[in-house]
């Protein structure tokens, strides 16, 4: 394991992405197409949604990315916080702007797979609802990104923001869960994983899957590449302001 | 070439391509993020080299 | 610690200080409700418990930005961080400062302004209580976004965007339980999980806004 940490180092980080990005965005738009061909073009309609069902090939991969990404940023925050590794501080950074739209994603697929059946755009769905949480901290982590000047803090004080946020992240999941259940509804209509997954559409959903697994780690690691160059010419900017 | 969607048509469809455009839209804004920085990079090191 | 807190006190409420600010706002949305969504008081009565929860968690927000950058731009705040008291003290303290100076002022006004809402008569215990409860948690947190602001000139806006999603589980909590008391009904969870929320919340959040204070002070 000792030897992952080499990948900390930017200068080796920038030599093993250069190669690795173009692989893994090729393996990721192969899946997709695959994934997705299939998935839209091959499988049958279900019995009780109709075609609808097709957009569980977006919906479940987005949503499960939706959360890997805010996963990934939590890791790596507490990898900068403890061992101070740039790349992992910038890593996340780079992850959270993907991760907000995987969610966008999520909640739109979500919305429009749940509109025939609950004969409205949105109701306030214990998952959905908790995607729409969980894009607002994206969003308060991108901003507070954008708003503090020095790399260094702003690579702290975000870590400990994900941190906290995860934390709340998990509340707000039971909290919307108690909320939505405590309002006596009639039968509040989830967008149950599990209740569709026979053979004929479980593995186009995991070559989908795969695909947007792939689509988000390149994407990431493209866009650490530019977050490490950014701040390289910040600092060479401020040396030169200095001299 | 579509497959007959049925009466749900216009959701999948919307669906697709709603997810195809953020897509897409979120490797532009990656592309171009990126090409402006190396741009911009490529400038300040190459006024240092002159000096 | 007991100084720090008098300290607080008497400059949240000394002229300029912004004591009654967050009341003001409480009433302002209180009556700018009504206007929204029609006079109609049974549709009030039923809103009303949230409508309070929501206008007092909003002018908590409003004092928030005041908490710590005042201190930081006088330097007081480097003082403070290098006091004995340690940091997480500090905070702590602050944030029961700022609890006094806000909450506690929105607690009391609450039924007042449930009179304005037609809340139901067995609601205004309970909506004093889940204020009572909720409203020290809302210190805390917003002490957390406070200290991860503090640096900035016009962090504001940011502080909002920022809290008020971490809000959510304690308003979520807060709301429903001033909602069953409203409504006749059995609290049920609500009383024990934002008691917890609270809890827990006045215990951890100020060892994060301190790590964070320590961070702007560098």
């Amino acid at each position: 394991m000792s030897s992952f940490w080499e990948y900390a180092n930017p200068k080796r980080f920038m030599q093993i992405s250069s190669a690795a990005v173009p692989w893994i965005g090729g393996a990721a738009l192969l899946c997709l197409v695959i994934g997705l061909g299939w998935g839209f073009f091959y499988t049958p309609d279900d019995f009780r949604q109709g075609s609808t069902v097709k957009i569980i090939y977006l919906h479940v991969p987005a949503a499960l990315m939706a959360i890997n990404a805010w996963l990934m940023m939590l890791v790596a925050s507490l990898v900068w916080l403890i061992r101070r590794h740039h790349v992992s501080a910038l890593a996340a950074r780079a992850a959270a702007p993907v991760g907000a739209t995987l969610t966008v994603i999520a909640l739109a697929t979500g919305a429009i797979w749940g509109q025939p059946m609950w004969g409205t755009w949105w109701v306030w769905d214990p998952r959905l609802t908790s995607f729409l949480i969980l894009f607002l901290f994206y969003l308060g982590y991108i901003a507070l990104w954008e708003a503090i000047e020095d790399p260094d803090t702003a690579a702290d004080l975000t870590s400990v923001l994900c941190l906290v946020g995860s934390v709340f992240a998990l509340l707000s999941r039971y909290a919307v869960l108690f909320w939505n259940q405590g309002l006596h509804q009639g039968a509040t209509l989830s967008l149950d994983k599990e209740e569709n997954i026979s053979n004929v559409y479980y593995v186009p959903l995991l070559i989908s899957i795969a695909g947007f697994v792939l689509f988000f780690i390149s994407l990431v690691l493209y866009r650490t590449r530019t977050e490490i160059r950014a701040r390289r010419l910040r600092a060479l900017i401020a040396r030169e302001r200095l001299a | 070439m579509i497959p007959d969607l049925g009466k749900y048509a216009s959701e999948v469809l919307s669906a697709y391509a709603v997810s195809f455009l953020l897509l897409v839209l979120i490797v532009a804004v990656s592309v171009k993020r990126s090409m402006t920085v190396r741009n911009r990079l490529r400038a300040f090191e190459a006024r240092r080299k002159k000096r | 610690m007991i100084g720090l807190l008098r300290r607080d006190l008497t400059l949240a409420l000394r002229a300029g200080g912004g004591f009654g600010l967050g009341l003001a706002f409480f009433l302002i949305v209180v009556t700018l409700i009504p206007f929204a969504v029609g006079p109609d008081t049974t549709v009030l009565a039923r809103i009303a418990p949230g409508i309070l929860w929501l206008g007092a968690l909003l002018a908590c927000l409003l004092s928030l930005d005041r908490l710590f950058a005042l201190d930081r731009e006088d330097g007081s705040l480097d003082l403070l961080a290098t006091a004995p008291i340690p940091l997480e003290g500090v905070v702590a303290v602050k944030s029961v400062a700022h609890w006094l100076t806000t909450g506690l002022p929105l607690v009391l006004a609450a039924p007042v302004f449930g009179v304005l809402m037609n809340l139901p008569a067995p609601g205004y215990g309970w909506l004093t209580l889940s204020l009572a409860l909720g409203t020290p948690a809302l210190s805390v947190i917003g002490a957390f976004g406070a200290s991860l602001t503090v640096g900035l000139k016009r962090g504001g806006l940011l502080l909002s965007l920022l809290v008020l999603p971490l809000y959510i589980p304690t308003l979520v909590f807060g709301a429903e339980l001033a909602r069953r008391g409203a409504e006749g009904l059995d609290p049920g969870a609500a009383l024990p999980l934002l008691a917890g929320i609270s809890l827990a919340c006045l215990a951890l959040m100020p060892f994060a806004s301190a790590a964070a204070i320590r961070v702007n002070l560098r």
